[in-house]
């Protein structure tokens, strides 16, 4: 069974309790939540990041000359 | 000139899923912890809980992987906190993290920075930036590090540090 470790700053003592069922099935079904999530957003970023490339090469310059271009 | 006292650290002996610190005392100016970790399985995300409060975190990170950078944004139940290694990555390598809650007793909104770098003997590492809110508008009294599934593996460490401002 997962424990989780408790830390008493004011005593300096540490306990070791074991988590509930629902403590683990609550950090299980956030921990898929944010691994969508964070897969999601390397998705969008990548799609970016294709979508400004093909845009420099119909444009026939590079990402330095855009940033110029920019400045 | 600010001062590091060091409020209390725990080193596991035995994997866990969470480490907290609780009742830290209300005697200093900022808080820091220091972590070195490593999840006993491939699960990748640290997250920080203030009070044990389940809302009003946002955060919005910058990652490295040695290959590619990109950004996000969190609006979670919990403070993202970055990478850290897993059971993928080289045997024995641990994540250096360094947590920072500056004015940790106002009664505003309180900006976290969290920076995460993990090792690995491979081509792939990642350091991430953190740039987090809280509206927990209390003091804060615990401070609760913990990763969504599996545990942090054994050897892992935690440091809490309170930072005097004279």
């Amino acid at each position: 069974m997962p424990t989780k470790v408790i830390v008493d700053c004011s005593t300096g003592e540490t306990t070791e309790v074991e988590l509930t069922a629902e403590e683990i099935k609550d950090m299980e079904a956030a921990q898929k939540a944010a691994e969508i999530e964070r897969k999601a957003q390397e998705v969008i970023a990548a799609a970016k990041a294709t979508a400004k490339a093909a845009l420099l090469e119909k444009l026939g310059i590079n990402a330095e000359e855009a940033a110029l271009l920019l400045s | 000139m600010a001062t590091y006292t060091l409020i209390s650290s725990n080193v596991l002996a035995s994997s866990a899923a969470s480490v907290t610190f609780s009742a830290i005392p209300a005697t200093y100016t900022d808080l820091v912890i220091r972590a070195s970790i490593r999840n006993t399985s491939t699960t990748s995300i640290t997250r920080i809980r203030l009070n044990g409060i389940t809302s009003g975190y946002s955060a919005r990170s910058l990652t490295g992987d040695g290959a590619t950078a990109s950004s996000q944004t969190q609006s979670t139940a919990y403070l993202y906190s970055g990478e850290l290694n897993t059971s993928s990555t080289t045997a024995n390598t641990f994540t250096s993290m360094e947590f920072y809650l500056p004015n940790y007793l106002s009664t505003v909104n309180k900006p976290i920075s969290t920076i995460a770098s993990t090792e690995n003997n491979a081509t792939t590492a990642y350091t991430v930036a953190v740039a987090g809110l809280s509206t927990i508008t209390s003091a804060i009294t615990s401070i609760e590090v913990y990763v969504g599934a599996n545990a942090f593996d054994v050897g892992s460490s935690f440091y809490l540090y309170g930072i005097s401002n004279a």
